[in-house]
């Protein structure tokens, strides 16, 4: 006797295009010009601090307002090539709109996000290019994975003249952006619109369906090639600890959401009846609202701190909670029970700080019926692509990096995900592979 | 509740505000709109010999300036397109209405005798409470030595003044172009002619923009454009200015002013009065917003009138005027610098970018603590205020007065001054 509700078409297809659209609809341009003429071009500007782009802010808003649209857009991409994606899924609130002036003067900044979108949508519907490749130099670089920063790495080495292969496992390039990100955020395609983009300027060779490890060993590309980049994100997801995780209903919230973007008709994806999510960042907030957003009666995001503590912004969390997501704070899973084989509720272990500032178990226990249990507690890197090659240093299971990039192996830089900054964040990969290209390239060329 | 009546050279309104001489007092239907609303007075819209003019489509044109519509506003239209008899009618019409509201009678015909004295008879008739000859429009009329043509020649100002005060007892004011040199030669021309009052500024010439595409001013007929008459909040200062030179030239100090020009509510109406003027005439925030706004003026100048003590329009009419002066006479040890409030700042550098770049350098960045603060170099400050107008935030900079207050020396006596007369 299953006790398990878990099915498909919960909702009508009518409610699920409604549900899965975008979820922040874009600025009108009246509206994005009295937003921009919002700004107040401060000297040194505080936004322009917060970015981990460094985008030149009040400049291409000011553009905004003049009808230099593709001036402003040149502003938002020649600092980051994935503007149009970071206008999207940037933490906004806690980058340069929480440094905003107008946030300290009347907690009302000015929509960064919003019009750095608007700027991006609207060169991007003019199909005007903006970056020419560089005179060639002749260097070859091998870039593994093609994600934000690998992408960000390739394209910045073709305006400097580089070439480059990426080498990406999965089906299509663009990493989280295209299998990781809540869909409601990106519509429309925009990841490989932005790839499309990408790729234009040319000298960029992609090499899809090719994993590390597997389909080309590191050892190779490193003889091979003038420079290796690694932007190989992270690959495994972190387990729970706890016995019989692999009972049926307890699933790794990444598959379900790469699952959700690649799905052609959404009608046909089951979902849970009660759903509970276990962890406390952007992922665990996407898997509650997309299982709310298919249908789910009862979504519960547990997580084992409080509010503050979780990696998911303030805002984030008010958006779950506002698509109809209850957050527990303060319990840990402690057994999943089944009926079955299949999970069919949670014990959760109270918990709270001890003076010393540890999280302890209290003792006391909560139980959490559910159909389906994701876990969404972290990833991360996936030792075994480098096979039997000589392995980077790594620290905290991340590989180790220096100021400009570069591994412990000579001629192999690395960012995104897989170092060791922890900013798990497409801004901070995009970043990162900026300036490692700018690394290599004064590498080879001072060779 | 303070007496907000008015008498602008015998006209009299129970309040000062008046819709302007356009397209809002161009037939019965607004004017009566405008009296419903609260307005004073009308200007009615320039009648002129039939047969009536015509005028071309699209006629506007704007500047909006940091999300604020219609700043600045020109147009390229003539006076009434409507034959002479209808506005005559509808003109005695409102004013038996309405007795109690100033209606007042915008008047361009060609620069004969015959002619005014044509027109002036018919407007007797229709019992309207004064005439406003209208001297000022840029376009259009100029061109056909009306308008503005005959407000730029100070003896046509005062011949035809003088046909129209010879041939009717009609109180009359003289409405006067901004697109002179000196305002004070017009209004002395008006007053030796007669004229019961003055009434300014007119339009002034102007072309708002030129779209880019069409490679044409704007607004763009057919390919084409013209310079328009510009009005609205932009001209406010213009306007205030020449108001106040009127007010100075001992010539012209006791001339009813009727004041006109981007006056939108009732603190810068109360500036106009403040400097002389006896009536405001309102018309671009009225083609912005409709009559309603009347509610604001009225209130909004009782209020400050009761909140000052003033019970009448007389008690500060004209009280700015003995403080303009000229520059020379200004006190050169007055001392001020700028303070910054460090409780508000926000902290966008704006003025410490200002003052490094077009100013004095006295405003130094000092980051520390991962934030940044904002500090006046006082040595450097030469108090020009601004930091304080560059500055978002409201009373976040102020400018404080540092010297004793007691010196005294402007430039007629300064040692820098080679014309400078000696004090003893």
């Amino acid at each position: 006797m299953a006790t398990q509700d878990i099915r498909a078409g919960r909702l009508s297809q009518e409610q699920l295009t409604d549900n899965f659209s975008d979820h922040h609809p874009p600025l009108s341009s009246g509206n994005a010009i009295v937003e921009a003429d919002r700004c107040y071009f401060c000297y040194d500007a505080p936004c322009i601090e917060a970015c981990p782009t460094a985008i030149d802010i009040p400049n291409f808003i000011r553009k905004i307002s003049t009808g230099n649209l593709k001036g402003s857009a040149n502003d938002i991409l020649s600092q980051n090539i994935m503007g149009g994606m970071c206008a999207r899924v940037c933490p906004t609130e806690v980058l340069c709109e929480a440094a905003c002036v107008r946030e300290t003067q009347e907690h009302k900044p000015v929509r960064i996000g919003d019009l750095q979108r608007y700027a991006t949508d609207r060169f991007f519907e003019s199909g005007e290019t903006l970056f020419e490749r560089g005179k060639p130099t002749g260097k070859r670089v091998a870039v593994v994975g093609g994600g934000p920063a690998g992408l960000a790495c390739a394209h910045s080495l073709a305006v400097l003249g580089h070439e480059s292969v990426i080498f990406e496992a999965r089906e299509k390039l663009s990493g989280l952006n295209e299998y990781g990100i809540a869909a409601y955020k990106t519509v429309n395609n925009f990841a490989q619109r932005e790839v499309d983009f990408i790729l234009q300027i040319g000298g960029i060779e992609t090499r899809t369906n090719h994993q590390l490890g597997r389909d080309v060993k590191f050892d190779d590309l490193r003889q091979e090639y003038d420079a290796v980049f690694l932007s190989i994100g992270l690959g495994d997801v972190n387990e729970l600890g706890l016995e019989s995780e692999d009972i049926d209903g307890v699933i790794n919230a990444v598959d379900t959401i790469s699952e959700l973007r690649q799905a052609e008709n959404l009608g046909e994806l089951p979902v849970g009846r009660r759903v509970v999510v276990i962890g406390g960042g952007n992922t665990a907030i996407d898997i509650s609202v997309q299982s709310k957003k298919l249908g789910a009666e009862d979504v519960t995001l547990v997580y084992r701190r409080g509010a503050q503590q979780m990696s998911a912004t303030w805002k984030e969390q008010e958006f779950a909670k506002s698509s109809g997501v209850s957050i527990k704070y303060w319990l840990s899973p402690k057994r999943l029970h089944s009926e079955n084989g299949h999970v069919s509720r949670v014990e959760f272990e109270c918990t709270n700080l001890n003076p010393d500032g540890k999280l302890t178990g209290t003792g006391e226990t909560r139980f959490m019926e559910a159909d389906v249990v994701f876990k969404a507690i972290g990833q991360s890197l996936q030792d075994k692509i480098f096979s039997d090659s000589e392995m980077p240093d790594f620290a905290n299971g991340k590989i180790v990096v220096n100021n400009e990039f570069e591994t412990s192996l000579p001629g192999v830089w690395s960012g995104g995900d897989c170092i060791g900054s922890g900013e798990d964040l497409t801004v901070q990969a995009v970043a990162d592979g900026k300036h490692a290209a700018d690394s290599i390239h004064n590498k080879l060329m001072s060779q | 509740m303070a007496d907000l009546s008015c008498n602008v050279a015998g006209i009299k309104a129970p309040n000062p505000f008046w819709v302007a001489s356009a397209p809002p007092t161009d037939k019965l239907y607004n004017v009566e709109r405008a009296f419903r609303a609260g307005w004073g007075g009308v200007v009615w819209k320039t009648l002129g010999l039939d047969p009536p003019i015509v005028n071309v489509t699209s006629r506007y044109g704007a500047v909006h300036y940091n999300g604020q519509r219609m700043m600045g506003f020109n147009n390229v239209e003539l006076i009434t397109d409507r034959p002479l008899e209808d506005n005559l009618k509808e003109i005695k019409q409102i004013k038996k209405d309405w007795p109690d509201r100033a209606v007042v009678v915008s008047l361009m015909v060609p620069c004969t005798e015959n002619d005014w004295e044509f027109i002036l008879r018919k407007i007797e008739d229709t019992g309207s409470d004064g005439v406003e000859l209208n001297f000022g429009c840029p376009h259009g009329m100029s061109e056909r030595g009306m308008g503005s043509a005959v407000g730029q020649v100070p003896e046509y100002i005062e011949m035809v003044t003088r046909w129209v005060k010879e041939c009717s007892d009609l109180p009359c004011l003289v409405k006067l172009t901004p697109n002179i040199t000196d305002i004070s030669h017009a209004a002395r021309a008006a007053k030796a002619g007669g004229a019961d009052g003055v009434a300014l500024i007119n339009t002034v010439n102007s072309i708002v923009s030129v779209d880019l595409d069409l490679m044409a001013p704007e607004p763009t007929i057919d390919g084409k454009g013209s310079h328009g008459g510009y009005c609205g909040p932009a001209v406010k200062p213009i306007a205030l200015h020449m108001v106040t030179e009127i007010a100075k030239d001992p010539e012209t100090n006791t001339l009813p002013v009727s004041a006109i020009g981007g006056i939108s509510n009732w603190r810068d109406a109360t500036e106009f009065i403040a400097m002389g003027a006896r009536g405001i005439q309102v018309c671009t925030a009225v083609m912005h917003y409709g009559f309603k706004i009347v509610d604001d003026m009225i209130d909004g100048l009782n209020n400050w009138m009761d909140e000052k003590g003033y019970e009448t329009i007389e008690d500060f009419r004209g009280a700015a005027v003995p403080n303009v002066t000229e520059w020379q006479y200004l006190n050169l040890k007055y001392d001020i610098k700028a303070r910054i409030d460090e409780t508000t700042c926000i902290h966008c550098g704006l003025c410490h970018i200002s003052c490094e770049d077009a100013s004095h350098q006295a405003i130094r960045e000092i980051k520390a603590n991962g934030g940044r603060r904002f500090e006046v170099i006082d040595n450097n400050c030469v108090g020009c205020n601004l930091c304080m107008f560059a500055c978002p935030v409201p009373n976040c900079i102020t400018m404080e007065r540092v010297d004793t207050g007691t010196e005294y020396q402007n430039w007629t006596t300064h040692p820098n001054n080679p014309m400078r007369v000696d004090q003893n």
